[in-house]
């Protein structure tokens, strides 16, 4: 038996301990914000926190997550519009298209500001470097990364 | 939204879900008039099928054209609102299912805005008109003396003022005007057309909400993966799934029909793995040891297809288009620049690989995909199924990009399959390993350009010759010649003012399926003809922007139609709007300016899918000749603008898409296989 919590809530799992936190969380609890992209750690779209860091949720298997502290961009924002300031700032700058990755992007990026709330253009570059956005929407994630720095500072 | 979803089909009919609309809250179309509202207290008031207004004025408005990353769902609900008047913060957007009442929803080829300007434009006014007459009814004047505005209808003299939500039991009472009796706007009048708008999805799409095909959840649903056979055509020989159904999650095998020439839509065949989550059908499916037979395509080897696409190329060929004399003025000429292009496959790997939902009943199936195409989904549904279209629903999600491989529905027809196998609802998830190695892929090719330069440097000659699998193979087995409207984008129509031009193609077998990318075969086409005129300004050593103006020469209209192209739409190629963003781009990118050591301009114009577009790149090399683009200049005249916003994104999402292809783009074949696989060895920018 597993138990971690999710968005702060209490879980418990005891199913098979290679399923990967990805699928976990998307068939099992339903969190669909979470999102599959390739499964081998390689584009970033299922970036979740793992006890405050952004991690690939879809290459962590269930078997190492006792005690774990889980956050999904459901579970992101605080207050009572759920809003984080990251979210906030990819509305400002319009920075979404299709959408599909963008919940791993601000996921990444919140983990960012959390670590160095005040980055450089090369703290954000190797940042994000790995999450991938097919529809290029990447010139505006930096800026809306930066936008959100200034925000929260 | 709440972010867990357990949603039925009725819970989803109830709560009317923004992605997918029960047809029960849509009202009577304009081909019936107007539903009969006695009152509107608890009732919505629907003159036409694109609109609906609520009691208390709260707005709805149809999308019937697939969201995958252009903005379409802002961008058509908006010229609606603008025509009605309406308060954009007071309008919702739901998306419509397949139905052919909506017109023409294969979201493809870039002309959504072109295409339902007109409609949607007429949608609002018709809603417009008779609110205004219903406040001009309630006040007893004529209804020229009213208009409308934000929500609400003004008297000009008295200053009287109703808001629309007063006005819909009177308006539901008026017979829906005629299209000829209602007055469009003047574009001084546009209130949001033009403007600057945040897309409707923001907060969805920023708060893990927003609703794609992986994301709906059924009651019962059975997740499944499908083993299909790595070769084209190929089919199973023999299986064995002991070692599968060994596993915990799984539930049972689903044999699927190997696909018949020509591919069109279909599902491609194979094992499919019915289990209880998604993980647990891809372990499955992985373990399964499956016999394949290859059949005709198991000799495919794309670096042999490189050799033969280019000896194509060195011979003559028909020509589609032949002005003047080449062949003389190649005899002729001073100087001659001659260059060779091999483009590979490319692979769409939209974020979101294939994944669809079907429940099959025994008197209904409800399909819920990421579609570019629903309404030949519901085709593909009824013969599948057997059902009659009125009993087949497909509900579209959000598409988490589809660059045109979400237009052809095999992994929707999978879904149903094994639905209708199972007898339970049904989310087949392609991997992403699934993705690119079953894709649509856009064409390999070969091309082969030549130039005939007299004493002066003037161009006396152009050629250019291409060989390329068509499109049209995918629809037809024996295809193996270039299309015409393929060679119109960018090969066909090179807005050139030579003299003497021939533009010839030949032949080439398809041996994978081939789709449609982005931009399609201006992809390849337009990289050799910008290519090659910059070759040509270095023989005649011009700047390269000196050299493509006056290749391009007097501003003109262009007329193929004596090589079988016509304009689009009644829209003639027009030289000049290609002119002016060569003109506005290298103004705005600084052409000319002094640059670092090592750094370059670089400039190329397109006419693509009516769009008139020019770009400058700044490239820098380093040492060890790599490479680096630290700017991109891009402009665009694409016409009619609805939401600037959008257009702006879309350029820069091109270049990333454009530079990722050009840096990286690369699908190879060996034995008929597709030797890439994921992110890793099929990378994007």
């Amino acid at each position: 038996m597993i138990k971690l919590k999710v968005n702060g809530q209490p879980r418990e799992f005891d199913g098979d301990g290679d399923l990967p936190l990805l699928w976990y969380l998307r068939d099992l609890l339903n969190l669909t914000g979470t999102k599959y992209g390739c499964g081998k750690g390689l584009c970033g779209a299922c970036t979740v926190h793992l006890d405050g860091e952004a991690v690939r949720s879809c290459t962590l298997t269930m078997a190492g997550l006792e005690g774990a502290d889980v956050t999904t961009i459901e579970g992101l924002g605080a207050g009572d519009d759920r809003e984080h300031p990251v979210q906030a700032a990819w509305a400002a700058h319009d920075v979404p298209q299709c959408g599909y990755c963008q919940s791993g992007q601000i996921m990444q990026a919140a983990a960012l500001l959390q670590r160095n709330p005040h980055p450089d253009e090369q703290d954000i570059a190797e940042a994000m470097d790995g999450v991938i956005c097919r529809c290029g929407t990447y010139q505006r994630i930096r800026k809306a990364i930066r936008f959100a720095a200034e925000e929260t500072a | 939204m709440n972010h867990i979803r357990q949603l039925s089909r009725r819970d989803f009919l109830k709560t009317g879900g923004v992605f997918v609309v029960g047809i029960s809250l849509l009202g009577c179309g304009r081909e019936n008039g107007p539903m009969p509202v006695e009152k509107l207290a608890t009732e919505t008031w629907s003159p036409d099928i694109f609109v609906s207004i609520d009691a208390d004025g709260s707005t709805r408005i149809i999308c019937h054209r697939s969201e995958m990353g252009q903005g379409i769902r802002t961008g058509l609900p908006v010229i609606v609102a603008d025509e009605m008047e309406a308060d954009w913060a007071r309008v919702s957007v739901q998306q419509a299912p397949g139905d052919a009442k909506y017109g023409d929803q294969n979201t493809d080829g870039s002309w959504s805005v072109r295409g339902f300007m007109q409609r949607m434009r007429e949608a609002g006014a018709t809603v417009r008109t008779m609110l205004e007459q219903s406040a001009a009814d309630q006040w007893g004047v004529d209804r020229s003396e009213c208009r409308a505005q934000l929500h609400t209808v003004v008297h000009q003299a008295s200053g009287k003022v109703l808001p629309y939500e007063d006005l819909l039991a009177g308006a539901a009472q008026l017979p829906v005007p005629d299209i000829g009796q209602i007055v469009l706007k003047t574009p001084d009048r546009f209130r949001y057309i033009g403007g600057e708008l945040s897309i409707v999805d923001m907060h969805d799409m920023t708060h893990g909400t927003a609703v794609y095909g992986g994301d709906i959840r059924l009651p019962g649903m059975k997740f499944a993966a499908v083993a299909r056979p790595p070769v084209v055509f190929g089919r199973v020989k023999s299986f064995d799934a002991s070692k599968a159904e060994a596993e915990a999650g799984f539930e049972r095998i689903v044999e699927l029909p190997a696909a018949e020439p020509p591919a069109g839509y279909q599902a491609r065949g194979g094992i499919a793995v019915v289990a209880h989550d998604s993980w647990s059908a891809f372990k499955c499916r992985d373990l399964l040891e499956i016999e394949w037979e290859d059949g005709p395509n198991g000799d495919y080897d794309s670096a042999a297809f490189r050799e033969t696409l280019l000896g194509q190329v060195r011979k003559p060929a028909p020509a589609a288009r032949a002005e003047g004399d080449a062949d003389a003025a190649f005899a002729a000429a001073a100087q001659t620049v001659a260059a060779e292009y091999y483009l590979p496959h490319l692979a769409h790997a939209s974020m979101e690989p294939p994944v669809a939902v079907a429940s099959v009943q025994t008197d209904f199936c409800e399909i819920w995909a990421p579609t570019q195409d629903p309404q030949t989904v519901v085709s593909m549904a009824e013969k599948i199924t057997g059902l009659s279209k009125d009993k087949v629903r497909v509900n579209v999600t959000l598409l988490g990009g589809a660059f045109g491989r979400k237009s052809k529905c095999d992994f929707v027809e999978e879904a149903v399959l094994i639905s209708m196998a199972v007898g339970a609802p049904v989310m087949v998830t392609w991997s992403r390993e699934d993705d690119i190695q079953h894709d649509y892929y856009h064409a390999v090719s070969a091309q082969y350009l030549r130039a005939a330069l007299d004493e002066q440097t003037a161009p006396t000659a152009w050629l250019h010759r291409v060989a390329y699998p068509s499109i049209g193979s995918t629809f037809d087995a024996a295809n193996a010649q270039v299309q015409g409207w393929e060679l119109g984008m960018g090969a066909l129509n090179v807005p050139y003012a030579v003299p003497n031009l021939r533009v010839e193609s030949q032949a080439a077998q398809a041996k994978v399926r081939i789709g449609w990318l982005r931009s399609v075969c201006n992809i390849f086409q337009s990289f050799a003809v910008n290519a090659f005129t910059d070759e040509i300004a270095a023989a005649r050593g011009m700047d390269p922007l000196d050299n493509l103006l006056d290749l391009l020469g007097p501003d003109r209209i262009l007329d193929f139609s004596a090589f079988g192209q016509n304009p689009i739409e009644g829209y003639p190629f027009d030289t000049a709007r290609l002119r002016r963003v060569i003109e506005k781009v290298t103004q705005e990118a600084g052409w000319g300016r002094e640059l670092p050591a090592g750094h370059g301009l670089g400039i190329a114009a397109q006419y693509s899918f009516l769009s008139y577009v020019a770009t400058v790149v700044e490239v820098a090399v380093d040492a060890d000749g790599g490479w680096r683009v630290p700017r991109v200049d891009v402009a665009i005249d694409c016409g009619q603008m609805v939401n600037r916003d959008r257009i702006r994104a879309q350029q820069e999402g091109s270049v990333v898409f454009g530079l990722s292809l050009a840096r990286e783009g690369d699908i190879t074949a060996a034995g008929g296989r597709i030797q890439q696989s994921n992110f890793h060895d099929y990378p994007v920018l």
